[in-house]
């Protein structure tokens, strides 16, 4: 099988960027990572990536395969090219993270964040002779977080990051989950409230990305969804993202559709005068265009708020949803 | 030149580095960890299958019969007493990672599960899934992540070490390179622990990472370090068709039989009562004989799991499922899995006391890198994570005691300008047509070809000679990457001077032992050999130059050795 490669290179040392191309002749069975070794080895020894188990479990190979991030020993070239042998495959390093050269990312942003959210375990109360005893289901649960191999992808990928570096991100949340959900923890409220805090549960926008990038199927977004559960539980409702989902969720069930006049002052908080006049322009503009119903004035859940017809069938539509568990997605290459 | 001062400096940030990491930054010690990759890219992570856990509860045993069962699997070639410390304190290490968060799989009353490994009488190995390794690995780091941890220990991150510092008899630290700027600082320690790991990609194929090139063996041999047991090299019974992959032995744990071309299950012939869960230099052996007399298909045999329901498997081979389906195209719960012996561990290593330390003052050495020995001709399989964690933290343990008192000594510009003037005259070299991929894919099937599981003295010359001519070429070969910044041409370079030093180890004690014990098999002496080579091959090389072949003597404690049946 025909490989061509259009590999994107930085020079820390010489300071430009450019890009190479190379052809090569490989097996069917090749993977990104092979085809980059054979290339390295055997064509340009002088292309810099990181590599070490080529089984997915070191984490070392994560980059940008045709825009999206990848596992390069996971990848196989034939699907990525969807066996059209002219198709160039672009590759290069990782995005929200700086590059050191070629395919080489500083991931110390990474690490930053994954050590903001207090990553070790923290019992209270003294140790147990032999080990502590715990759910086997939680064991499996915190299992399919543990693994994550740090490979960065979901980061890469990662929507929100790209406009707010401030985002902890999906790795660390993941992270995070594991300890907000294990059961030999003590800690699991303060960890929640740190959660909430800006950059945490709440900034994730819900796009998906990281779960569909991730090569080991630990679903982030999955477990960024869970926290915000354990947290609203757990009486964490003084936030932005806690309010907003509690407005929303206030607005729906009362009176079946997006309550968009009470919305901000529902997140925000109702006497955070500072922060709703921020938000007046965008209101005036919805307001011109007939997005701010009036017959909606009277808040959510007050006597003789807007009700839409057919509340009978939302209400059973809300209650069978919340029934409802994400499953688990199935890891796709 | 920058000069950095520690108490303790752990080459390699795998299990056993961070373990002697951890242990000497608890008692007070100034630590510095240095690897050529981030700590969770550590091979440790390979690991999958589990860890024993001798004198853990009921189901962990009495340490006796895991010292027992390791003596007898070691072919009664392993230290028993470096065994007997290793059974009675592994039970504690195991139990430490678990209150350090590692999410080890329960049974339905909460307390740890554990699975059958081969060469154990019973089931006494605990497990997460299929990655044992990657969560202690990564629970292990976490460690390093607590603040007053991570701001009081020093982390050489992607920091390549180029030679150890000798002076007057004792190791003072490590030459190394920042990887990120590409220049040379001299590490002063007053401890320097190696523990960097094996060497299985000196051989071609086989389950290792890319990383696991022998480094740390061959800088402590380099410094005059005796290193032992270099034969015993363990080929793992089942690496995956193609690329050579690990797959677990807690899949035989789990029920998964191995079978031949016509659907037999074999092990009946070979080990009829222990089966498939025999000591895994009797399973490899059966399997190649079963490919060799032409029972195999394409070179491989059959692992079968499909009787183990696919709810099993999802839950506790998930690991495996995976790499499968994506490596090989296969579903295991539904189809078999081609397999075939893969080189895997090194039993050997640099040669340590019980307290982990060499016969270097100041030089400690843990984990695969280290020969206690443990392992003696054959590891059982969940004894290296165990081997890194008590090992690890007993030279720490020595370590500190041992330094009090002592002060640093001022290290001469000379020794780094050593190594710089190595690494010019490697950069300085004209490509000659010759590649460094090229030498070291030669070495490694000549190696799996000549010393690999059927060894015979013709083979094992033949490739004496064969290193002899790798070596000329090694020294000629340059590299076409001429930067500074992230030169992994030049690293693989020096690693391969690393690799070519312990294929010469091995190939040497090969010829040298006369016997077959283990996982050294000769053809021309297929019997153990008690009288005459109950004993270790240890090599050393001389300040001037020349190599020293001696011999240890094994050190029997309760276990006299017996015909070894399965």
């Amino acid at each position: 099988m025909k490989i061509k490669l259009k590999v994107k290179r930085t020079d820390p040392e010489k300071g430009t960027t450019g890009y190479s191309k190379y052809e090569i002749e490989a097996p069917e069975s090749t993977t990104l990572l092979d085809a980059l070794i054979q290339v390295r080895e055997y064509e340009d020894g002088s292309l810099a990536l990181r590599c070490s188990c080529r089984s997915a479990i070191c984490g070392s190979c994560s980059m940008r395969v045709d825009g999206r991030a990848r596992l390069a020993c996971r990848a196989k070239i034939i699907a990525l090219t969807r066996g059209d042998e002219s198709h160039e495959l672009s590759v290069e390093a990782m995005g929200n993270m700086p590059v050191i050269k070629d395919l080489v990312n500083d991931m110390e942003s990474f690490w930053a964040k994954m050590r903001s959210v207090d990553p070790y375990l923290r019992p209270v109360g003294p140790e147990p002779e032999a080990e502590y005893r715990v759910p086997n289901e939680t064991m499996i649960d915190l299992t399919h977080t543990m693994n994550c191999i740090m490979c960065g992808a979901c980061v890469s990928d990662c929507t929100v990051l790209e406009v707010d570096k401030s985002f902890i991100a999906p790795a660390a949340l993941a992270k995070a989950y594991r300890f907000a959900g294990d059961p030999r923890d003590g800690h699991t409220h303060d960890r929640l409230e740190k959660l909430s805090e800006a950059g945490g549960i709440w900034d994730c926008t819900r796009c998906n990305m990281c779960v569909e990038v991730c090569p080991k199927g630990v679903a982030p977004m999955n477990r960024i969804l869970q926290m915000r559960e354990m947290a609203l539980e757990a009486g964490l409702t003084n936030n932005t993202g806690a309010r907003h989902t509690n407005i929303f969720t206030k607005s729906i069930t009362d009176g079946g559709r997006l309550n968009e006049i009470w919305m901000v002052p529902g997140s925000v908080g109702m006497f955070n005068l500072p922060r709703i006049l921020t938000e007046m322009p965008g209101a005036l503009k919805m307001a011109r265009v007939g997005k701010l119903p009036f017959n909606q004035m009277i808040p959510p859940g007050m006597p003789g708020s807007h009700k839409m017809q057919g509340m009978d069938r939302v209400r059973n539509l809300i209650r069978k949803s919340a029934s409802l568990k994400a499953p688990k997605p199935e890891v796709k290459d | 030149m920058a000069v950095y001062e520690h108490d303790v400096l752990v080459i390699g940030a795998g299990l056993a580095g961070m373990r002697a990491a951890i242990a000497a930054q608890q008692m007070g010690a100034d630590v510095a960890m240095i690897s050529k990759v981030h700590p969770v890219r550590s091979h440790s992570n390979a690991a999958q299958g589990g860890i024993n856990g001798p004198g853990v509860g009921e189901d962990g045993g009495p340490w006796e019969e895991h010292a027992y069962e390791t003596t007898k699997a070691s072919d009664y070639l392993g230290d028993q007493d470096a065994i007997e410390v290793l059974a009675k304190e592994g039970g504690r290490e195991v139990l430490q990672t678990e209150h350090w968060g590692v999410v080890y799989s329960r049974k339905p009353d909460g307390s740890m599960a554990v699975r059958r490994f081969g060469g154990m009488g019973k089931a006494r190995t605990f497990f997460v899934g299929a990655i044992t390794g990657q969560a202690i690995l990564h629970v292990l780091y976490e460690q390093l992540m607590r603040p007053s941890v991570y701001k009081a220990m020093r982390n050489y991150e992607e920091w390549f070490v180029t030679s150890l510092i000798m002076d007057e008899g004792q190791c003072r630290g490590a030459v190394a390179m920042n990887i990120r700027t590409g220049e040379l600082h001299a590490i002063t320690a007053k401890a320097t622990i190696v523990c960097t790991g094996g060497l299985g990609r000196v051989y071609e194929p086989s389950t290792n990472a890319l990383i696991c090139t022998g480094d740390g063996i061959s800088l402590a041999y380099r410094a005059g370090a005796p290193i032992m047991d270099m034969e015993m090299v363990q080929i793992h019974p089942t690496s995956l068709k193609g690329s050579g992959v690990l797959i677990t032995e807690g899949a035989r744990g789990e029920g998964a039989y191995l079978l031949n071309k016509d659907g037999e299950r074999f092990m009946t012939k070979y080990a009829p009562s222990m089966m498939e869960l025999a000591s895994r230099d009797v399973v490899s052996r059966a399997e190649q004989t079963e490919i060799d007399e032409g029972r195999g298909v394409d070179g491989c045999v059959f692992l079968d799991m499909r009787h183990l329901g696919e709810d099993l498997i999802k839950e506790r081979l998930e690991e495996i499922y995976e790499i499968a389906r994506d490596l090989v195209n296969i579903d295991i719960a539904k189809e078999l899995l081609p397999i075939l012996p893969g080189v895997h561990y090194i039993m050997g290593g640099v040669k340590t006391d019980v307290d982990g330390l060499t016969s270097i003052p100041g030089l400690y050495s843990a984990g695969e890198a280290a020969c206690v020995s443990v392992h003696g001709a054959n590891r059982v399989g969940a004894n290296s994570l165990l081997d890194t964690l008590v090992f690890g933290r007993r030279a720490a343990d020595h370590a500190w005691p041992w330094m009090q008192g002592k002060t640093f000594k001022p290290i001469p510009e000379s020794v780094v300008e050593k190594d710089r003037a190595m690494i010019r005259g490697i950069m300085d070299r004209p490509t000659n047509g010759d590649r460094i991929a090229k030498i070291r894919r030669d070495m490694g099937m000549s190696m799996s070809a000549n010393v690999g599981l059927f060894r015979t003295p013709e083979r094992i010359q033949k490739q004496l000679d064969t290193l002899k001519e790798l070596r000329a070429r090694y020294e000629k070969v340059g590299v076409e990457d001429k930067g500074k910044v992230f030169n992994t041409d030049l690293l693989f370079h020096i690693e391969l001077g690393y690799m070519l030093d312990c294929a010469e180890m091995i190939t040497k004690s090969a010829l040298e032992r006369k016997e077959s014990r283990g996982a050294h098999t000769r053809l021309d002496y297929p019997n153990r050999d008690d009288v005459n080579w109950l004993k270790h091959i240890v090599l050393t090389l001389q300040p001037d130059g020349s190599e020293k072949m001696t011999y240890q003597p094994v050190t029997i404690t309760q276990w006299q050795p017996q015909e070894r049946k399965y």
